[in-house]
């Protein structure tokens, strides 16, 4: 099988490892992974401050460069719940958009819904907290959240949980957003770190050593609070704890 | 308004805010337990949200039903477009009946339409008989949550209003002793008064009767000592048939406060025979929401406060950070409604986390209409110029890949050779509580490119 990685352009120029995980990860399953050149953003920063003029040439891009694929993966929550849920405005015109965005998969939801993969066996020796990231949560629905009345699930622990060694913490507040929101972070900034500390309290009082989710933007707003507190737990994208416990199938 | 600064300003006192986040928090836990003793609680929302789209669709056709039945039961309805129409209406009613000292429990409605200030400039005296209404009354404030208006208020500082205004105890902020020395004040303003304002929950449109709940009993107290109730509600409270009411009944209290049902459902069909019972039926913007599909669900709202207890802004900003009679989601996307210039900065008053969305017991899709608004405030030029530049820019730039990987290149270069002064400089507000991540000398693209050609080098050796 091959596949499309649609990489988030915070991503490719800040977190590059997280990129390389997610390619070593797809591997180890027998994934092949083309990264079309031509992408850069999805657009959501300038569809969520409501600029849509801004935003609509770059759904029109992502459109073009990823069309042809059957599958196109990305390790992030967010910019595929944008492909989803928020480019119908933009590319609804367009023949061939359901495809599209019937094809853009998250990469916990890929492995578990496309690629079926059973429990994993691999080597991860740490108490791991995750971070349900709001829109993989709420929009993708890669777990359930805790406000509806259903049985629970959640993908990202399911991937998790049969690593050997790991210890998945549980919070008081399993699911409260940490306050990243792209530019709310900057435009809310009180409201955002406050959001933030928060969280990472939770985290603490759980006992985490290391935190984890699927979107790396949530972390890079959290890892930047514990850096300048100087706090020893780490930060890692579930992508790189697969990669690193050399997670495969049984 | 400035949503940002009335946010920056009340998390000032990080220990207040600790607090105002976790007193919101338990009343959302609570929430979560009565809704989870109702196995279809998807259901009941679903369905809930079908009967408000089917009435709000059919608006006209029930109002005008419900007034029918509500004058054939011998009560009177008034028509108002506005606040100042609804104000002048209950203005006139308790001028024709000699009325001087009114009791009035909590509706946001007359909050709305600033009732209480209009009929006190008249010289009508006014008491708000719910216990937190009463105390932002007494401390001549605005209510902050829409089902708990004094959330923001502590214990001890209710003691020393109470000790100023009712002469209680100094120092004591004993909630009993407290409330009973409210109860007593109050007591006599019911006893007192010549008429009764209450809101209304529910208006049914099949028999003509209007439903108050209250915890406090506080609205029945009211409606049953004097013989004039006028009764405000906004036109989008109505429900088509009387089974309809037990499915809102239940999810307004277990989405409000987690009890199972609220401890007064007051029914009222018709007035007193001893009485009259006055109706005022209130538009004030509401078909103009209606006639926007984007935002049309928004009037499915039945005022639970649900979305302000589980919105993480909302509980760290406090409720009078909005500057609106309604604060939180749902408030955000009504206040876009009355004045978008003025209340600009309330779509982007949430990150988008969809919590509100998932909780809201009639299904309103509240995190996607504050995405709705942010588009409209931009479509209407409303957003300050510097930001939808800032955007453009951003989106030329990422249109043209080779220049967006120059650029990030450059950046992250300079990024690692600046001293950190410069690059925690004022201006950089991310910088202020949090570090930047570690800039790394390659990007993924650069990255993958290279591991790329390492492979097809070695396959070539092969």
């Amino acid at each position: 099988m091959r596949v499309g990685l649609f990489i988030p352009c915070y991503i490719d120029q800040l977190y590059p490892n997280v990129g390389i995980a997610t390619v070593r990860v797809l591997e180890r399953f027998g994934v092949d992974v083309d990264f079309p050149e031509n992408q850069t953003c999805c657009g959501q920063p300038m569809a969520n401050i409501g600029c849509d003029r801004a935003a609509a040439p770059l759904a029109e891009q992502f459109f073009a460069t990823f069309r042809h694929y059957e599958h196109v993966v990305c390790p992030s929550g967010s910019c595929t719940a944008m492909v989803r849920h928020h480019y119908q405005k933009y590319l609804g015109h367009h023949e061939g958009f359901e495809t599209l965005r019937n094809s853009v998969y998250e990469l916990c939801e890929f492995l578990t819904d496309v690629l079926h993969i059973g429990p994993l066996e691999g080597d991860f020796p740490h108490r791991v907290g995750i971070h349900q990231s709001c829109h993989g949560l709420r929009e993708l629905r890669l777990a359930e959240s805790s406000e509806r009345v259903a049985k629970p699930f959640s993908k990202p622990h399911s991937l998790l949980e049969s690593l050997r060694g790991i210890e998945l913490v549980s919070l008081s507040r399993g699911d409260e957003c940490c306050g990243f929101g792209g530019t709310f972070a900057v435009t809310q900034e009180a409201v955002s770190c406050s959001m933030g500390n928060d969280r990472i309290r939770d985290h603490e009082q759980a006992g985490t050593e290391i935190l984890t989710g699927v979107d790396m933007s949530c972390l890079m707003h959290m890892e930047g609070l514990l850096r300048r507190q100087k706090k020893p737990m780490r930060v890692m994208h579930l992508a790189e704890i697969l990669c690193q416990s050399g997670a495969h199938c049984r | 308004m400035n949503h940002p600064q009335e946010a920056a300003r009340f998390l000032a006192n990080a220990k207040r805010a600790k607090w105002h986040d976790e007193a919101l928090w338990f009343v959302r836990s609570k929430r979560d337990m009565a809704a989870a003793d109702i196995p279809e609680w998807e259901q009941l929302r679903q369905q809930a949200s079908q009967i408000k789209a089917h009435t709000i669709a059919n608006l006209k056709t029930y109002l005008q039903q419900f007034e029918q039945k509500a004058t054939d039961l011998g009560a009177h309805v008034h028509w108002a477009r506005d606040a100042s129409e609804h104000n002048t209406i209950v203005q006139s009613i308790l001028r024709d009946h000699g009325a001087r000292r009114i009791v009035k429990s909590k509706s946001m409605l007359t909050e709305e339409c600033q009732l209480n200030p209009h009929l006190e400039n008249a010289g009508f005296e006014i008491t708000d008989t719910d216990l937190g209404e009463w105390i932002v009354q007494l401390r001549n404030e605005p209510p902050s949550h829409i089902v708990l208006p004094a959330i923001h208020i502590k214990k001890e500082e209710v003691g020393e209003l109470f000790h100023q205004k009712l002469g209680t105890r100094q120092g004591s902020a004993d909630p009993d002793y407290l409330t009973e020395s409210a109860r007593n004040t109050l007591r006599k303003s019911f006893l007192q008064a010549d008429a009764a304002i209450t809101g209304v929950n529910f208006a049914i449109a099949e028999t003509g009767g209007i439903v108050i709940c209250t915890n406090e009993g506080n609205a029945d107290m009211g409606t049953g000592l004097p013989g004039l109730h006028i009764a405000c509600m906004g036109i989008e409270k109505i429900i088509p048939r009387a089974e309809d009411l037990a499915l809102f009944l239940r999810l307004l209290a277990r989405s409000g406060t987690g009890q199972p049902i609220t401890a007064y459902t007051a029914h009222h069909h018709g007035p007193r025979p001893d009485g009259q019972l006055h109706i005022v039926l209130v538009d004030n913007g509401r078909t103009e929401i209606l006639k926007q599909e984007a935002f049309r669900n928004s009037l499915h709202c039945i005022r639970c406060g649900a979305c302000m207890n589980t919105c993480p802004v909302y509980r760290r900003s406090g409720g009078h950070s909005y500057g609106y009679t309604i604060p939180g989601p749902i408030g955000s996307i009504l206040a876009s409604a009355r004045d978008p210039k003025a209340f600009y900065t309330l779509p982007y008053a949430s990150s988008l986390c969809g919590s509100c969305t998932d909780i809201c017991p009639v299904n309103i899709d509240l995190h996607h209409q504050l995405l709705a608004w942010r588009s409209e405030i931009t479509r209407q030029k409303i957003l300050p110029l510097p930001k939808r530049l800032a955007m453009a820019a951003l989106s030329h730039l990422m249109r043209r890949p080779r220049l967006y990987r120059l650029f990030g290149a450059i950046s992250r270069s300079i990024g690692r050779a600046i001293p950190r002064t410069l690059l925690y400089c004022r201006f950089n507000v991310w910088g202020r509580q949090r570090e930047l991540p570690p800039l790394p000398k390659k990007s993924f693209r650069r990255m993958f490119q290279q591991e790329a050609a390492r492979r097809e080098e070695k396959q070539h050796e092969k």
